[in-house]
């Protein structure tokens, strides 16, 4: 039998009746009852009703919806101080009831709105003097850990520290061969297009040179490892700090920038300029390669020309930049990671923001250092 | 094989091992949970009584053996019906499990919206109740995050419900509940079994749940990797194992007289 309902008011009270067979598999037949089923029930509710009474005779059969519906009716009838009767409901119905009912409804005060457009740029705005502080907070916070760590009163256990080494250095070296060479292939690639016109197309080599030490090989290290660890610091951190491992480090005393912050900072601080000093000679053989089998320098004038322009202080420049990008993609993922939320979701925002804001770092940063270098004409 | 199973079998599980790798941590397990009984899985901590869980929720498959449902093979059956089995089954994990990137009402609507026909008003309407059920009545648009470990647990009960589930598995059901909490959890299960006939299978160390709640279980043996005792509780208080009696009462006494 289709299910059915009828709800009727006489003398203030109100009748609400469901027979018939209301499972879920005989709702799916007719779609919207129990929804309509609640909704007459609801705008029923006024005038004289000072009582509900709910009945269920001949009912075939009955789950979840149909309970929702009489709970939805009843909890409305209570906020309306009317009187609810559910006597009249098959065995095992009232009891249920009588369990959702027991404990009243939390009070949920002043529901949040959808905030707009100029809200939330405004938020958004407002937001940006806290995030200044918490982020030089935060470089405060390792600058201390490390000032602690170099005048011997700040462990970080060895473990972590080969670890990170591991992870960020030896692990990537496929990767960073692999682009490096590419791109080594790519510079000489191209710029030969150029200086054939010239007749210069033994230039390429020292071009290579030049352009992957100085700042090539730093920045395409820094991006690959941006996207590689600074990611994983963040999503590492961020899931400790999801099953607050992070709070327990902090009860046992143990400073989370020390135990996890310090290592992972030094590790990249280490491993970045090791990392760009393979980058650049895996970038020089890319050209070399052009050099030697495309264009067909002689590999000794191809060596001689790199050599001549390629001066020390390149190189120095070239670690620099590593230096401070490696301190740029650890900052960002750990800070990330340790301002993560307590949600999975949050986890995804923390790597997403580490990556995003490491190699906007890394861009700025070049450019910073490029211009100060050019002005004092190194 | 099947036939040997009765006909008031909901769950059946004939010499199952359980193992991780080439470690065993329990073997040569055989028992029914009848339809409508509140089965418990009992044992020392380590005893791989959450593991033998994972086996029988159909989340992990067993070294050997077989788990039936009814008088079906579960994992020797295609993936298809084994997901529909899996719609009948609830589970309510031991930290609740909550996806954390949803409200408590779109956590139990999940589960409706994939498998029913209903409208998003009736899915919302029985969502509240089922939160309401749990005694989390006006919770609804709350995230995990923002209620507590106790309050998950019980949300974690009502999506573990949202689909009306023929069998329930709770893990830990009490663990981190005060004892008014636990003692209305207990009255909630009993509850779901007397009125919606559910079955119910307990991971659970909490002698008082036990004793309240249960007529029938398992006693799992760490050091012999293996089931040691089963039937009603009661039962073996007065006449199971030592290893089994001693676990009922020492607790029973501690639960009394403080730790001394």
């Amino acid at each position: 039998m289709q299910p059915t309902f009828d709800i009727t008011a006489r003398q203030g009270e109100l009748v609400v009746s469901a027979s018939g067979a209301w499972e879920k598999t005989s709702l799916a037949a007719c779609p919207g009852t129990c929804e309509t089923f609640t909704s007459r029930a609801l705008s029923a509710m006024q005038g004289d009703v000072r009582a509900v009474r709910l009945i269920a005779p001949e009912l075939e059969g009955w789950d979840s919806p149909l309970l929702a519906a009489f709970h939805t009716i009843a909890r409305e009838a209570f906020s309306r101080g009317l009187s609810v009767d559910v006597s009249g409901l098959p065995d095992g119905m009232a009891p249920m009831l009588d369990m959702a009912l027991a404990v009243p409804p939390r009070d949920q005060g002043v529901k949040k709105t959808e905030p707009g457009f100029l809200e939330m740029l405004g938020e958004k705005c407002l937001a940006w003097p806290g995030i200044t502080l918490d982020v030089v907070n935060f470089i405060g916070e390792v600058s201390q850990s490390m000032a602690r760590f170099f005048t011997g009163r700040a462990s970080c256990s060895s473990r972590d520290m080969w670890n990170v080494l591991r992870e960020c250095g030896v692990d990537a070296l496929p990767i960073v061969t692999l682009t490096s060479l590419l791109l080594g292939l790519i510079l000489a690639f191209v710029s030969s297009m150029q200086l054939k016109l010239f007749g210069a197309e033994i230039y390429v080599a020292s071009l290579v040179g030049v352009s992957m030490v100085r700042v090539m090989g730093p920045v395409l290290t820094g991006i690959v490892l941006s996207g590689r660890t600074g990611a994983s610091f963040a999503a590492v951190i961020g899931s400790m700090q999801v099953n607050e491992e992070v709070d327990a480090l902090t009860g046992f005393g143990i400073s989370p920038t020390d135990f996890l912050v310090l290592p992972r900072v030094l590790g990249l601080a280490v491993m970045t300029p090791l990392l760009t000093l393979y980058a650049d000679v895996a970038g020089m053989a890319g050209g070399f390669l052009v050099g030697v089998l495309m264009l067909g320098i002689a590999p000794a004038s191809y060596l001689a020309n790199t050599l001549e322009f390629l001066t020390m202080s390149y190189v120095w420049i070239g670690l620099l930049h590593a230096l401070v990008f490696g301190f740029i993609i650890s900052l960002c993922g750990c800070y990330q990671g340790i301002r993560c939320g307590r949600n999975a979701s949050a986890v995804g925002r923390a790597t997403t923001s580490a990556v995003v804001s490491s190699i906007v770092g890394i861009i700025v940063a070049t450019s910073v250092i490029t211009i100060i270098f050019t002005v004092l004409d190194l | 094989m099947s036939d040997a199973i009765a006909d008031n079998a909901a769950v059946t599980a004939q010499n199952v091992t359980v193992a991780y790798g080439s470690r065993v941590v329990q073997s040569g397990l055989s028992f029914t949970v009848r339809k409508g009984d509140i089965f418990i899985i009992m044992g020392g901590s380590g005893c791989g009584k959450s593991s033998l869980l994972r086996v029988l929720m159909g989340l992990t498959p067993p070294a050997q053996g077989a788990v039936y449902y009814g008088k079906e093979n579960f994992w020797g059956a295609p993936v298809k019906e084994r997901e529909a089995i899996m719609r009948r089954t609830g589970v309510m994990f031991q930290s609740g499990a909550l996806w954390t990137s949803r409200t408590l009402a779109e956590n139990v609507a999940l589960p409706l919206e994939y498998y029913t026909s209903l409208s998003p008003r009736e899915i919302r309407d029985i969502a509240a109740f089922k939160l309401a059920l749990v005694g989390l009545a006006g919770f609804e648009d709350f995230y995990p995050s923002e209620i507590s470990g106790g309050m998950r647990k019980r949300a974690g009960l009502a999506r573990a419900l949202a689909l009306d589930p023929d069998v329930v598995y709770f893990d830990e059901p009490s663990a981190g509940l005060d004892p008014v909490s636990a003692a209305r959890l207990d009255e909630l299960i009993l509850q779901l079994r007397d009125t919606l006939g559910m079955t119910v299978v307990v991971v659970t160390h909490e002698l008082a749940s036990i004793f309240t709640i249960a007529n029938n279980s398992v006693f799992l043996d760490a050091k012999t990797k293996t089931m040691i005792a089963g039937g009603d509780p009661h039962e073996l208080l007065k006449s199971g194992p030592d290893d089994v009696v001693e676990f009922l009462t020492r607790g029973k006494g501690r639960d009394r007289g403080g730790i001394a």
